[in-house]
């Protein structure tokens, strides 16, 4: 078991697991506080035309699915800002678009479904070191701004409004988020596939704000969770294989993070039943 | 000298239908201005617009001198958006939203100063939040998270501060510790604009209501005893009490008992 571990290929899925466990949660917290949980589901769906576009051109999937994904993301933070689609159609729209051409332009491609169904699902143990390279710059980039820019996404993401009174650039940190979580959709794509990404970003926020009473300790507890959930998922799918067991590593991950929260809600529910909020009116 | 607050001739549309008329309004630093009127007067939309929430079918909007399209200096100006709750899809503490509103104050990737954090504890003070600044805004009280909102405009230390129906929902005795936060505040010179149906408590710090119906200013002077703004037609045998303190009619036996 130690020795598959140290397999080069299991060497490139660990340090993959790695840096997407820690960059979904992250980008992932901004999202669910201004409760766009679903955004990254939607980018996931529009990434498949880009994957598509690159095994049509015979060049990258990944940078393919990058720049569609943005594109993409700016796209539905436009509709969101403008207001005049509602918010959850444009997304629904994006999902079967994204989701439809990529199927149709990998069959243009002559390619197989299963060729893009390392993408759908993703194939941990089968990344490149290229991939493995770009992956951990991208993961990198995301980090780096989800935290050093806590400050400003927070207040944009908290009250939009009042972040504008206050003079902040709203409109750059909204665009931001759109690309980082589009960005976010693509590293993670190699490691659970981009139908299972949101899992990544959104489960262990969902898992973290059982506990916690901050923002920052979300933020934190959530890139805590999605590490030791990809790296245990895919250790756990690694050492089932020895069994004998087919198991898919992305799924394991999902799993894995999915039953943290089932075991964390629970406590999180009791936390909220002995300090309910204030019996006094919410508002008018 | 130029008014703190300038609005000429502003007339605003949402959606194609004017809702502002040829609104002519000058505010002087210091001044505690009311701005009232009944529901769909245009009061809370006057104050998005001079916020630069809203945008101007027409006229023109000063603030401290400078119009709104080229005015840079948002750190001076506090801003309390009308607003149930302060809670969001992910916990946050009254610390970390209080502290948001150091944020025109504060630069890129710099971390918190000392400055910031004396702002932050005396903004808490003001409306007597202290001891819960580690709890989620979630758990506080819907008068409670208004306070939040408020100490959050304060934390950014603004020379005028614009409040949009802060005692909306808010029941009596939260009025009461909110009409002394802004006590406080009118002792400090900060210029004060607060957008209210009734004013309350709130009515000995008022020096001026501008009364607007149906988009335009129709009174602009000393403060009105709330039943002069709004003109009844039948006899009333009782004051009536425009903004029920209770959400909902099961509230209000609770609140009795207490």
């Amino acid at each position: 078991m130690i020795e598959l571990l140290t397999y080069p290929f299991m060497v490139r899925a660990l340090i993959a697991a790695t840096v997407t466990g820690l960059a979904a949660p992250a980008i992932g917290t901004y999202l669910v506080q201004r409760r766009l949980a679903l955004l990254g589901d939607g980018l996931g769906h529009v990434a498949v035309t880009g994957v598509a576009l690159g095994l049509l051109t015979g060049t990258s999937p990944t940078w393919f699915a990058v720049l569609v994904a943005v594109v993409g993301a700016v796209g539905i933070e436009i509709i969101r800002e403008r207001g005049h689609t509602s918010g959850d159609v444009a997304l629904a729209l994006l999902f079967y678009g994204g989701l439809a051409g990529g199927v149709l332009i990998t069959g243009l491609a002559g390619q197989s479904a299963s060729r893009l169904q390392e993408y759908l699902f993703g194939s941990i143990t089968s990344v490149s070191a290229g991939d493995v390279l770009v992956t951990a710059a991208l993961a990198a980039v995301v980090i780096v701004a989800c935290v050093g820019l806590l400050p400003q996404l927070f207040a944009v993401s908290q009250d939009e409004e009042f972040a504008r009174v206050s003079g902040v650039p709203i409109r750059f940190y909204n665009l931001l988020v759109a690309v980082l979580a589009a960005v976010t959709v693509t590293v993670a794509m190699r490691t659970v596939g981009l139908l299972l990404v949101s899992a990544m970003m959104v489960v262990p926020v969902a898992t973290a704000q059982q506990l916690t009473r901050s923002f920052r300790s979300t933020l934190g507890a959530a890139m805590v969770l999605g590490l030791g959930t990809a790296l245990g998922g895919l250790v756990l799918a690694a050492y089932l294989s020895t069994l004998q067991l087919d198991v898919a590593p992305g799924p394991t991950i999902v799993l894995l993070s999915l039953t943290g929260f089932a075991l964390t809600w629970p406590v999180g529910a009791w936390l909220r039943s002995r300090h309910p909020v204030s019996s006094e009116v919410m508002g008018v | 000298m130029s008014p703190l607050i300038a609005v000429r001739d502003a007339r605003v549309n949402i959606t194609g239908r004017p809702v502002l008329f040829d609104i002519d309004l000058a505010v002087d630093s210091g001044e505690f201005v009311a701005l009232m009127g009944a529901n769909g007067s245009g009061k809370s939309t006057l104050v998005r617009a001079v916020t630069g929430l809203r945008p101007l079918a027409r006229g023109q909007i000063e603030l401290f001198g400078t119009p709104l399209s080229g005015f840079k200096e948002w750190h001076r100006v506090g801003y309390v958006p009308q607003r149930a709750s302060a809670a969001s899809g992910v916990p946050a503490s009254v610390r970390e939203v209080v502290t948001s509103g150091r944020l025109g104050r504060r630069r890129l990737f710099a971390p918190l100063l000392k400055t910031d954090r004396r702002a932050v504890a005396d903004a808490l003070d003001v409306v007597g939040l202290t001891e819960r600044v580690s709890d989620s805004v979630a758990t506080l009280s819907g008068g409670q998270q208004q306070r939040v909102l408020i100490a959050r405009a304060l934390a950014g230390e603004p020379d005028v501060i614009f409040l949009d129906e802060p005692t909306a929902g808010v029941d009596l005795p939260h009025q009461h510790a909110l009409a002394e936060s802004l006590g406080v505040l009118k002792e400090r010179g900060v210029t004060v604009v607060l957008v209210a149906h009734e004013l309350g408590p709130l009515a000995p710090l008022v020096d001026r209501a501008v009364v607007l119906s149906q988009g335009r200013v129709t009174y602009d002077g000393v403060p009105l005893r709330d039943d002069d703004v709004h003109v009844h037609h039948h006899p009333r045998l009782h004051r009536h009490d425009h903004t029920p303190h209770v959400g909902s009619p099961l509230d209000s036996l609770q609140r009795e008992r207490r």
